[in-house]
C-alpha cells in the first residue's frame, strides 16, 4: 500500500471539493457522475496503478488509463493536477477560453495524462484495447486501465469492443463500468435497461468481479484483486456499483445532478459536507 | 509534342495498396494492420502470411476498428485499417472525427471500393461522398490514387508520414502507366503533360481516362494539360495556380460526388486566388447502381468523351 485508506479518503475528499468547485465556477459540466467516481479516480491515480506524472504520450513501461465516459472529466483533472501531472491552480480555467481543461478531455491542448480525446460515448474501450494490444508487441507488462459509463453501454460500439478483447486474449486490460444506474433522462432501467451486466460480460467471456466505488477499502481491494487476474487469457471487468453525487447529500440519488452547476448556497452546502484536506486551488 | 502514355499491363489499385503494405512492413516495424473482415479484397494477405503477429483481423465491426488502431499508435504503432471505402468513412465517421482526427493519431484508413468501379454490388457500397468527409476533417490527409504502382507508392510513402491519412483506391483492373520508380511526394501533384489551352486536373481512376482525353483533344488541335492531384488535401495549390495562369480554363474529373470532391477544392481555391471558367467532371448529385464499372462510369457521365466535352466546353467561356 502507498497510502493508508484513511488517506486516500482524504484525497477524495478534496477532489470532491475540486469538482464543485469547478463546476461551479464556470456555471457548467457534470457533477454527479465525477463525484460518483472521486473514491475510485484517487484509488486508481494514488494506490493500483504504476505511472509516471512526468508525462509522455506512448507511456512505456507505464499502467495507462482511458477514460470513456468523458463528461466526468472535472473528476480526472483533479486527480491528474492532485497527482502531480499539472498544477492544481490550472483547475479554476476549467471549460473557459484557451483552457487546456476542455470541458471533454482532449489531446489537442496538450494537458498531461490524457492521450485520446473521448465525450462522443462508446470510443474509449476500442482505444483501451488498442493500447493493450501496442503493449503486447512491445513486450511491455504493464496494464491498461478503463473506465466506461453504464448508461454509455447503450453505444452498439462497446459491444464490439466487449466481444473482441476476450477473443484475442487481451489480458492486460482492466475495465471499470460506473455502475450508477442513471443518465440524463432518467434511471438507465427506464430509459434503456442494461439487464444483467454480470452475465452479458461473462456471455462474452470477460472475467468479472464486482465492487463498491464509494467504499476506499473495497474499492482498493478490488483494483488489487483485478490486477492479480491479469495475464491469465481474459479481459478483466470490474462492475463498480456508484451513488451518483456522492459525497453532497443533496447531488446523491438522482439523475438530476448529471449536468446541472451548483448556484453560490449549493457550493457553499456542498462544501460544508467536505474536508479540506490538501488546500483548495 | 505530347507525352505518349503506354502500359504493358492492367491491374488493381488494391493491389497497389496490398503491395506497398508488406514493404512498408519490411521497412518499418512499427507497421501494424487491421482489417474488417475484407482481408482477401484489400489484398492484405501477403502483409499477414509475413507479420501474422502484427495483423488483427477485428471482425465486421468497423468503429471498434477506427478506436484500436487509435490505441496502437499510443504505444509507437503505425496501424493501416483496411475495409471497404463505404465503411471507412461514412459508417465510422464519429470515430475517426474524436479518436483519430481530433486526436492527432497516427493511423493510415486505407479504403478499397471507392465509387461507382465496386460494380455490382451497388449503391449500398458505392461510397461517392467520401473524399468530402474526409476533407472536411482539421489535420487530415486525402489521397487518391491512379493506378498500381501511384498506391504501392503512396502506401509506402504515407507510412512514413506523421498524421492520420484517408488513402482512397478501387477495385478494377486498370492500367499500369506511371513509372514504376516514381516517388510519392504527399502533396505534389504530378505533372502528367503540358499545354496551353486547357487544364485538366483528375484524381485516381479518372486520370487514364484524362490521358485518353488529352490524346484525342490533340487531334483536334487542342493542347491539354494534365496534372495529377493525388493528394486532395492539402491541396497542391501552387501548381494549380501555375497552370490555369497559362491555359485559363479548367476541367476537374473525379470519381465522386461533384459536392465535396476535388473539383470544389479546385473551385474555392480559384475563386479567391484566380476566378476562371471550370467545368466539373463528377457524379451529379446521385447514388450509383449495379452494373458493370465500364457501364456506370459512362451511365454516370464519368467517360472519357466527358472530359473531352467539358474541356471544349469550357474554352469557349474563357
Amino acid at each position: 500500500m502507498k497510502h493508508t485508506i484513511n488517506e486516500l479518503e482524504d484525497i477524495a475528499s478534496q477532489v470532491r471539493r475540486d469538482i464543485v468547485r469547478m463546476v461551479h465556477g464556470c456555471q457548467s459540466g457534470h457533477p454527479g457522475g465525477s463525484l460518483g467516481c472521486a473514491d475510485f479516480l484517487t484509488a486508481l491515480y494514488f494506490e493500483a496503478m504504476n505511472h509516471s506524472t512526468d508525462f509522455n504520450m506512448e507511456g512505456n513501461g507505464e499502467d495507462l488509463f482511458f477514460l470513456s465516459n468523458g463528461h466526468i472529466s472535472p473528476v480526472w483533472y483533479s486527480v491528474l493536477a492532485r497527482s502531480g501531472y499539472f498544477d492544481p491552480s490550472e483547475l479554476v480555467t476549467f471549460r473557459k477560453l484557451n483552457t487546456r481543461l476542455q470541458g471533454h478531455p482532449t489531446t489537442h491542448e496538450h494537458l498531461p495524462g490524457i492521450r485520446i480525446a473521448s465525450g462522443s460515448l462508446g470510443q474509449g474501450l476500442s482505444v483501451a484495447i488498442g493500447a493493450a494490444l501496442a503493449k503486447k508487441l512491445n513486450k511491455d507488462k504493464s496494464l491498461i486501465f478503463a473506465l466506461l459509463g453504464d448508461g454509455e453501454l447503450q453505444e452498439g460500439q462497446n459491444w464490439e469492443a466487449i466481444m473482441f478483447a476476450p477473443h484475442n486474449k487481451v489480458d492486460n486490460l482492466i475495465a471499470t463500468i460506473d455502475y450508477n444506474g442513471q443518465q440524463i433522462d432518467g434511471p438507465t432501467e427506464q430509459v434503456l435497461s442494461l439487464e444483467n451486466l454480470q452475465a452479458k460480460f461473462e456471455a462474452f467471456g470477460w472475467h468479472v468481479i464486482t465492487s463498491d466505488g464509494n467504499d476506499m477499502d473495497n474499492i482498493v481491494k478490488a483494483l488489487h484483486y483485478a490486477k492479480s487476474l491479469t495475464g491469465k487469457g481474459r479481459p478483466i471487468l470490474n462492475l463498480m456499483s456508484t451513488q451518483m453525487g456522492s459525497g453532497v447529500d443533496f447531488m446523491m440519488g438522482s439523475h438530476k445532478w448529471h449536468g446541472v452547476a451548483p448556484n453560490d448556497e449549493q457550493l457553499a452546502n456542498a462544501l460544508g459536507q467536505l474536508n479540506s484536506t490538501l488546500q483548495d486551488y | 509534342m505530347r507525352k505518349k502514355y503506354t502500359y504493358t499491363e492492367k491491374k488493381d489499385t488494391r493491389s497497389g495498396f496490398g503491395a506497398g503494405l508488406l514493404e512498408a512492413g519490411k521497412k518499418n516495424p512499427e507497421v501494424v494492420a487491421l482489417c474488417a473482415d475484407l482481408v482477401g479484397s484489400l489484398k492484405m494477405d501477403a502483409f499477414i502470411k509475413e507479420f501474422p503477429e502484427r495483423f488483427f483481423q477485428i471482425g465486421i465491426a468497423e468503429a471498434n476498428m477506427i478506436g484500436i488502431a487509435a490505441g496502437l499508435t499510443i504505444g509507437g504503432k503505425i496501424p493501416f485499417t483496411g475495409t471497404f471505402a463505404n465503411f471507412s468513412t461514412g459508417r465510422v465517421y464519429d470515430q475517426i472525427r474524436q479518436s483519430v482526427a481530433y486526436s492527432n493519431k497516427n493511423v493510415k484508413i486505407c479504403a478499397s471500393h471507392a465509387g461507382l468501379t465496386l460494380g455490382e454490388d451497388g449503391a449500398t457500397h458505392q461510397i461517392l461522398e467520401d473524399i468530402g468527409l474526409m476533407k472536411m476533417l482539421p489535420g487530415m490527409t486525402v489521397i487518391n490514387t491512379c493506378d498500381y504502382n501511384q498506391t504501392k507508392a503512396a502506401t509506402i510513402a504515407i507510412a512514413e508520414y506523421e498524421g492520420p491519412v484517408y488513402l482512397r483506391f478501387g477495385r478494377p483492373v486498370l492500367p499500369v502507366f506511371t513509372p514504376a520508380d516514381q516517388k510519392f511526394e504527399i502533396g505534389k501533384a504530378w505533372m502528367v503533360d503540358e499545354g496551353t489551352d486547357v487544364t485538366i486536373i483528375a484524381t485516381g481512376h479518372m486520370v487514364w481516362k484524362a490521358i485518353e482525353a488529352g490524346e484525342q483533344l490533340a487531334e483536334m488541335g487542342i493542347q491539354a494539360e494534365i496534372i495529377n492531384i493525388h493528394t486532395i488535401k492539402p491541396l497542391d495549390e501552387e501548381a494549380i495556380l501555375k497552370s490555369i495562369r497559362k491555359t485559363g480554363c479548367v476541367v476537374t474529373a473525379e470519381e465522386h460526388n461533384k459536392f465535396g470532391g476535388l473539383g470544389e477544392s479546385v473551385a474555392r481555391l480559384l475563386s479567391t486566388e484566380l476566378p476562371s471558367p471550370q467545368e466539373f467532371v463528377a457524379v451529379n448529385d446521385s447514388f450509383g447502381e449495379s452494373g458493370t464499372p465500364d457501364q456506370l462510369m459512362t451511365k454516370y457521365g464519368l467517360d472519357t468523351i466527358n472530359i473531352v466535352e467539358a474541356a471544349q466546353k469550357v474554352i469557349k467561356r474563357k
